[in-house]
């Protein structure tokens, strides 16, 4: 297994949407949201299997997600994480004065993490703030 | 037999459907099913009626446990954390009417407050734009009747406004679209092969990040000038094409989302495309439209920009309005330290804001204004939580064209819970009070 290098997006999904109108604190929501998109291509220079757990990890922080196949590829080289705050642990916050975080487009770093487990976002975002 | 409440609007996205159908319980107090809307629409209609909904504010305790408190002690608190602050952030108002957004002015101008909506991760971008170069838009009902050339550049309506193409863009028959799709050319620009780009007839799968190199490229091939071989991935023979399928049609309707305000460029990737815009129109009609997210970000704009003038952004903390995206935005200021407090109402910026700046509203006083438990209400010191704009008490929200739409009341509140205009009036008061004593 090797850590590969890829692009990263985020933006909605309707499973996002459903399961954030839900409750973000129920695991519905982590199961939408804390998951990386990766084309077959990835996946096999990356050397695991789908539904494995990784570390995704960038200059402005580190996440644990499941890495899925891409319901939307083919996009090879580029990932994708639904928007939240898995997706946000990794996004420049730099506004290179326009107001607007750099939110797509972030070069990270994926790596398996099959031991390692998906927090929900409120264990998430306690973990990283409190 | 259940009572169904009709022409009900959706307050989830900026599409703001006002078509929906509500069925109600025999006694009219419990929602029973949503008709028509969205799964997202429905399940925001169908949550509020969740067992295990708080309906009383809670402040949170030393030991990081919570504890119930009376709207007036939070109102108390939330109006102490204000007037005590320097320089409070008020974040959010998106998912609120207009009328509370208008009462969160007069206390934002009472305690000089820094001022600023999600458009601020969302369409910040666009205004900006917007305000460089201008913009020739049209409404939905004007895309429904005209458009037969229909471009979604960096967005994906099947996703995220999923009744968009349905009622405005792509299906509907129209007065000059009376075959409904199939008048229609829809034209995808979008890094991945997303639902949406599924069901195009054309899906531009550009290099994610060089949509100004391609606008820029249409505007020259709609020109008739030369292009390299290939400019962000797109081989010159189809930049050509497409720039004769815009040029070609009656009426083209260019909507765009995320994809091009967020990635690098920004701003400058909606002056261009609408420059594009500005372009087509010396050939046929053209119009373009931003794809708004929450159900009233734009309301927001709206009273912000008739009450100081400026549509995000705001600075008052001098005494009169102020605005200077990167300088008074939400993320730079709390990137740089600059507010002491944040006050955060519709909208949840721990989960949707970069963890470097959740982590600067996580160490400050805080307050979060939500009916929902959010990430942001758990890193915040007081949550309170509110009745449901849309559901159980009406108000202005304004579509994604400008258009404003009455929503509906359509149950009560659990007993005794605020609106958000309840609590902010209280708020208000109560920071009356203490200025005034001052």
């Amino acid at each position: 297994m090797a850590a590969i290098q890829i692009n990263l997006i985020s933006g909605r999904t309707i499973q996002q949407g459903v399961s954030m109108e839900n409750g973000k604190e129920k695991l519905a929501y982590r199961d939408a949201c804390g998951i990386l998109e990766l084309d077959d291509v990835d996946f096999k220079r990356l050397g695991c299997f789908k539904n494995t757990n990784v570390r995704v990890s960038s200059e402005f922080g580190t996440v644990v997600v499941k890495a899925i196949g891409a319901t939307q590829g083919p996009h090879p080289g580029l990932g994708w994480i639904p928007m939240g705050p898995w997706a946000n642990a990794l996004v420049d916050p730099n506004t290179y004065s326009t107001g607007m975080p750099t939110f797509k487009g972030t070069p990270v770093t994926v790596d398996a993490a099959e031991e390692e487990i998906v927090l929900d976002a409120i264990a998430l975002i306690t973990e990283e703030c409190l | 037999m259940a009572k169904i409440v009709t022409d009900v609007v959706c307050p989830f996205c900026g599409t703001l459907c006002d078509d929906l159908e509500v069925a109600l319980s025999d006694d009219g107090e419990e929602i029973l099913e949503v008709y028509n809307a969205c799964a997202i629409g429905a399940a925001k209609f169908l949550h509020s009626q969740a067992k295990d909904r708080l309906t009383r504010p809670r402040m949170k305790q030393e030991d990081g446990s919570w504890k119930e408190v009376t709207y007036d002690e939070a109102a108390d608190y939330t109006a102490n954390l204000l007037v005590d602050a320097k320089k409070p952030l008020m974040y959010g108002w998106s998912s609120t009417n207009c009328t509370a957004q208008s009462t969160g002015s007069e206390i934002g101008e009472e305690v000089g407050a820094c001022m600023d909506n999600t458009a601020t991760v969302c369409h910040g971008s666009t205004l900006i734009a917007v305000q460089d170069v201008g913009v020739p838009s049209a409404t939905l009902g004007e895309i429904a009747n005209r458009a037969d050339r229909v471009v979604f550049w960096g967005c994906n309506p099947a996703h995220a406004h999923p009744r968009h193409m349905s009622r405005y863009s792509i299906y509907p028959r129209g007065f000059f679209t009376g075959k409904g799709s199939k008048s229609r050319k829809m034209i995808v620009v979008d890094p991945r092969n997303t639902d949406t780009a599924k069901m195009a007839d054309v899906h531009v799968q550009l290099e994610q990040g060089r949509d100004y190199e391609l606008l820029s490229a249409i505007r020259v091939a709609i020109r008739g000038e030369k292009l390299p071989d290939v400019v962000a991935g797109i081989p010159k023979e189809q930049i050509y094409e497409i720039a004769d399928t815009l040029k070609s049609g009656r009426f083209t309707a260019i909507f765009f989302g995320m994809g091009v305000t967020h990635s690098l460029g920004k701003n400058h990737n909606i002056d261009i495309a609408i420059m594009v815009t500005r372009d087509l129109n010396d050939y046929t009609k053209a119009a373009i439209v931003a794809m708004r997210g929450h159900y009233n970000v734009t309301g927001s704009g709206q009273v912000w920009g008739w009450e100081f003038g400026f549509p995000f952004c705001l600075d008052l903390t001098r005494g009169f309005a102020r605005y200077n995206p990167g300088d008074s935005s939400s993320n730079d200021l709390l990137i740089r330290d600059e507010v002491d407090a944040v006050f955060v109402l519709g909208s949840d910026p721990g989960a949707h804001f970069p963890v470097g700046s959740v982590k600067k509203i996580a160490k400050l006083p805080s307050v979060c204004i939500d009916p929902h438990i959010t990430p942001t209400s758990a890193v915040s010191k007081l949550h309170v939580p509110v009745a449901f704009v849309g559901v159980e008490v009406g108000g202005c929200a304004y579509r994604m064209d400008n258009v404003p739409i009455e929503t509906r009341k359509v149950v009560e509140p659990p007993e005794g819970m605020l609106t958000d205009d309840e609590f902010l009036q209280l708020v208000l008061t109560r920071v009356r009070e203490l200025k005034g004593a001052a």
